[in-house]
């Protein structure tokens, strides 16, 4: 049985964690004034012996990313934070910086001594108000104690942190749309190359990372690479926030080893809610395939989801039980990636609409078997045909659906609606609650 | 009429955070919402030509986000999660039943102005589903009811507090000002996490068991 590995969450449970006095008490930004001592080669060469890779989704090695920055080539440098966190069922980021803003701040200072930034930014989703209160006021205290500003800590090292809201758009957490948004621009990715290292924010080179990425660094320097690397499995190292939701007895975030399995977690987690079973499942998010009760051994790392046809994402674990409609479940996600399509390229902005279209009739009864095969032929025109992975993400839940439940679509054709009761799966059990 | 010089220098302020004046576009958006509710004529004029571009530029920008009004929200705006995972938990029944309780619909507010609706796609809450959001605070685990009973506290002037959030909820206008950079000090008030964010840092130090 694989155990929990509180690391970011160890200290939610303190009422004053998310403060610079409840940090520091825990052993808050030590980790700095460490890193401050060593070159910042130093720092980027123990990232990436550490093996961290990024937890936004990708699973890119942290280190690397940080060693592609050219240096002294007299550009600016940045740093850009990614707390856009809004793909369907991951919310980690944002407990973590409401419980704990400090050790993202450390992480940055770390970050951006190591890629020699003189400016950093984090890009917070503009939905999430209380949150924003926590990180700015952290900021400001960081500034007060002297970790930001000028000759940080006395060692002749200068960064400036700018707190930046979003405005409610999906689009932003991809990685070249987020920097166009902070230029001021409507948020839509470029194409690539160049690389955010050779072009990113402003033109310059820019290090782009998810939230638990940075805020996994100060722990990697306070203890060590081994071990860091005694948790987790051979290529995915460290330990890592799992966010379980829905048809459970218990959701909540579990943080472990990377490689961790669903059914490990269940257990823990009081398993599915009473008297039912479990039906399909995401491992990361709305954009990563389905998985169903075939997969509830797979590892969850990046090896071993992808082995298994689908992605690690951002760890989010949507959970559904057998009154869950499929379809149902898979139309709303696709109403979801039209919404959020910026546009910009035609097969995912009207492809898009044509998903959502074909589904509703599916969902009311209305299609037909042809229509399965129309609906795979227009994901196949949709899927690598833009620049960014949204377009990928919207027809991961349909054709992975399709490979596992191609049965009840048709249900619906022969049922001339849908064959669910949709209370069932609601949490109140009736109506009026 | 033309904004405040005391607010034509918060906008400055706004300004000198970026390196270049242009990325102040989405703060100081969200400073108009903050003062005119949503995003005005004279807010865009304003945004122009502090940052010396043209109107239609700034409009461009306030189109493409969905937090940004082309009318007032209501004093409070609340969001409804109808993404899959909330939708199926009871997002949608709680979607409905708030419509019919307020008679009204998606983007639309009440005739008193106090209260305006929109279906909103995931809010990261999803551990605490069915979510709602109150001038994007967060109501956690809600039911029909308990968001009936939520508006009817903020039309009478008293609504509920957030369930992870500061004590008293603040109105539209203030949160957005929150988001315009505008530090309120409230970032104390509130739970530092909620019973499910702690749920496995529980479970671990109970050596794995509930």
């Amino acid at each position: 049985m694989t155990k929990l590995t509180p690391v970011l969450s160890a200290h939610w449970d303190e009422k004053d964690s998310f403060t610079i006095e409840g940090y520091k008490r825990v052993g808050g930004y030590k980790a700095v004034t460490k890193a401050l001592t060593m070159e910042p080669d130093a720092v980027i060469q123990m990232i990436k012996d550490s093996g961290l890779r990024g937890r936004g989704g990708a699973g890119f090695p942290t280190g690397s990313k940080w060693g592609f920055i050219p240096q002294g080539d007299n550009k600016e440098h940045y740093l850009v934070v990614n707390a856009d966190e809004s793909e369907p069922g991951t919310c980690k980021d944002m407990p973590l910086l409401m419980a704990n803003p400090h050790v993202l701040i450390e992480g940055i200072i770390i970050g951006s001594y190591a890629i020699r930034a003189n400016h950093a930014f984090i890009y917070l989703r503009g939905e999430v108000v209380h949150v924003f209160r926590r990180v700015q006021q952290a900021i400001e205290d960081a500034y007060k104690a002297g970790l930001l500003g000028k000759n940080i800590g006395g060692k002749g090292y200068d960064l400036e942190l700018t707190l930046h809201a979003g405005a409610g758009a999906y689009i932003c957490g991809e990685e070249t749309a987020l920097l166009d948004s902070l230029e001021g621009f409507r948020g839509q990715p470029r194409l690539r190359p160049p690389f955010p290292a050779i072009a990113g924010l402003y033109a310059k080179p820019t290090v782009v990372n998810n939230v638990e990425s940075i805020a996994s660094v100060p722990a990697i320097i306070n203890n060590g690479i081994e071990w860091f690397q005694e948790m987790g499995t051979e290529k995915s190292k460290g330990f890592t926030l799992y966010s379980l939701s829905g048809h459970v007895n218990n959701p909540g975030q579990f943080e472990a080893p990377l490689g961790i399995t669903l059914r490990e977690i269940l257990e823990l987690a009081g398993g599915i809610r009473e008297g039912h079973q479990l039906k399909f499942w995401t491992p990361g998010g709305s954009s990563t395939p389905l998985f169903t009760d075939q997969h509830l051994d797979i590892p969850l790392d990046y090896e071993g989801v992808s082995a298994a046809g689908s992605m690690l994402g951002t760890k989010a674990l949507q959970i559904f039980d057998e009154t869950t409609c499929v379809v149902r479940a898979v139309l709303r996600w696709s109403e979801f990636y039209k919404h959020e399509s910026c546009g910009k390229c035609t097969p995912c902005r009207e492809g898009t609409w044509w998903l959502v279209q074909m589904l509703h009739d599916l969902e009311a009864g209305k299609g037909t078997e042809a229509d399965l095969a129309k609906l795979l032929d227009l994901c196949d025109n949709i899927a690598g045909r833009s620049f960014c992975a949204l377009a990928d993400g919207a027809v991961a839940p349909i054709i992975s659906s399709l490979k596992y439940f191609r049965d009840e679509y048709l249900e619906h054709q022969r049922n001339g609606g849908c064959p669910f009761d949709r209370v069932a799966s609601t949490i109140f059990k009736t109506v009026g609650v | 009429m033309k904004f405040t010089s005391e607010q034509l220098k918060i906008m400055d302020s706004i300004i000198s955070r970026y390196p270049r004046s242009r990325s102040a576009i989405m703060p100081l958006l969200h400073y108009v919402q903050a003062i005119d509710g949503y995003v005005t004529e004279r807010g865009i004029e304003t945004i122009a030509e502090i940052l010396n571009l043209a109107t239609a530029e700034v409009t461009a920008v306030s189109s493409f986000y969905t937090q940004y009004r082309s009318e007032p929200a209501g004093e409070y705006h609340v969001g409804v999660c109808i993404n899959t995972l909330c939708a199926v938990m009871g997002g949608d029944e709680i979607y409905e039943s708030l419509t019919d309780h307020l008679g009204i619909e998606n983007h639309e507010t009440t005739k008193d102005g106090k209260v305006s609706i929109e279906r909103i796609e995931c809010n990261a809450a999803c551990d605490y589903a069915p979510v709602v959001m109150v001038n994007w605070e967060f109501y956690d685990n809600q039911t029909p009811q308990s968001v009936k009973d939520l508006v009817d506290s903020a039309r009478a002037g008293n609504p509920r507090p957030p369930t992870r959030g500061p004590s008293k909820l603040r109105t539209w206008k203030e949160n957005s000002e929150v988001l315009a950079g505008l530090n309120d000090g409230l970032a104390h008030e509130g739970v530092s996490a909620g019973s499910a964010s702690l749920l496995g840092l529980q479970i671990s130090k109970n050596g794995g068991r509930q």
